[in-house]
């Protein structure tokens, strides 16, 4: 299990970072909204993982939150800037 | 879609606001109980109990619209179709990751038009969720009124490609349609068949 | 013996889930465009965090916890596709895309349609360019 903690972490730091990279660059807002996104699914990853390795489930509704979280920024941004160029 | 539609959803001829009756809202109220019992981890009677109380008083507070639903529903369909949701999700990953570090910037892509035969609200959700995980597309527009969806579609290079992509879309919807259509949405959908088979069948011969 | 095959499944099916986040990552970075990206952001993480709640399912072994997963990954079947579709459709109203990488696009010609409809229409009123589709 400790070497499969090692893999996952070493990958999901990677992802992290290049989703890190777009956050950076990205050359619009909503760019940096899905790159957020990413990012938010890539933490509930490492909660999911630390669950597994460490067998308890204490952590399972910041799963959940963390995808209602990243969906209610989301769409509230999108429609942000939809709204922006309409007005 | 037009302010009259959308002022539809919420009154009815009179203005009056229309309300759900419990016989529409028992699926939503089911949902939510196993949900309560789900985030407690326990499905013993008290706490189910409790969490229809809340279920119902959210109800009666936060009121929606009613979803129509269609009154069949065929379990096995919806069992079988379940697998095959799974089995391309795992298609569909596999692909945009091969895309991703293969293709990378020369992706193509392309917006398409696909009109749906249903004309329910439910299905048109349903087909827009599911084609959106499911093979390499997501939902850009929604034309309520003739129920038609505008596609991004990922690696799609030429005609053949959008024309693929448009009959993935139908082959969904149409498995849909099968598991939880209305009685008059699978009748149409059986006579659709039936032609193009026939169609399929004098082709053939036609051609020998 | 049991147990060990078990483990097993569950590390394969974690650095799956993992790949797949790196998958989501790299689209994010190559991808041309912000609709191909949105690819990247929502099919691969479905996929991933299916592997790793089912990873977590398999080493708690426990029937109780089955519910809350399922229902940790419905939440996420039930949102990825809603914000897509708004990211998306926010992403082509206000010409997010480039028009190189598209093969074909239906919608410009129903955006423009729409246009001149609501052109002719009511030309004279004020606020008339407010279509559904903006240009």
């Amino acid at each position: 299990m400790n070497v499969v903690l090692w893999i996952c972490a070493t990958i999901l730091s990677i992802s992290a970072f290049l989703a890190l990279i777009r956050l950076v660059k990205g050359p619009s807002i909503l760019e940096r909204v899905i790159a957020t996104d990413v990012l938010l699914l890539i933490v509930s990853a490492a909660l999911c993982i630390e669950m597994t390795v460490n067998r308890h489930t204490n952590n399972l509704m910041f799963v959940v939150l963390a995808c209602l979280v990243g969906f209610v920024g989301s769409v509230t941004v999108s429609r942000y800037v939809t709204d922006r160029r309409n007005a | 879609m037009s302010p009259q539609q959308r002022l539809s959803d919420a009154k009815n001829e009179s203005g009056q606001r229309q309300r759900a009756t419990l016989r529409q809202e028992l699926p939503l109220l089911v949902w939510m109980v196993l949900v309560w019992g789900a985030l407690w981890q326990d499905f013993s009677p008290g706490n189910l109990v409790f969490g229809l109380v809340l279920s119902l008083l959210v109800v009666n507070l936060f009121q929606l619209p009613p979803v129509i639903l269609s009154g069949r529903f065929n379990v096995r369909l919806a069992v079988l179709f379940a697998f095959k949701f799974l089995w391309d999700v795992v298609l569909a990953s596999f692909e945009v990751m091969y895309l991703a570090v293969f293709r990378g910037p020369k992706t193509k892509s392309a917006v398409i038009t696909v009109s749906l035969r249903t004309e329910s609200d439910l299905l048109v959700t349903a087909v827009g969720h599911v084609l959106t995980l499911v093979p390499g597309s997501f939902v850009v527009e929604v034309d309520r009124r003739s129920s038609t969806l505008y596609l991004h579609v990922l690696n799609v290079n030429d005609q053949a490609g959008v024309d693929k992509a448009r009959a993935d879309v139908l082959d969904i919807e149409a498995r849909l349609i099968r598991m939880m259509g209305s009685k008059e949405e699978l009748a149409a959908l059986n006579a659709e068949t039936k032609t193009a088979a026939r169609a399929a069948d004098a082709g053939e011969e036609g051609t020998p | 013996m049991l147990d060990t095959m078990i483990d097993i499944v569950a590390g394969t099916f974690m650095i799956l889930g993992c790949l797949m986040s790196l998958a989501a990552g790299i689209g994010m970075l190559r991808f041309p465009d912000l609709l191909s990206r949105m690819h990247a952001a929502t099919k691969p993480q479905v996929l991933g965090l299916f592997l790793l709640l089912s990873a977590l399912g398999l080493e708690l072994r426990s029937w109780a916890v089955i519910p809350v997963l399922l229902l940790a990954w419905i939440v996420q079947l039930l949102t990825a596709p809603v914000s897509a579709h708004m990211v998306g459709r926010a992403g082509y109203r206000t010409r997010h895309l480039k028009r190189v990488t598209l093969v074909a696009d239906e919608l410009a010609l129903v955006v423009e349609e729409a246009a001149n409809r609501e052109n002719t229409a009511h030309g004279q009123k004020p606020g008339s360019n407010r279509t559904d589709f903006i240009d």
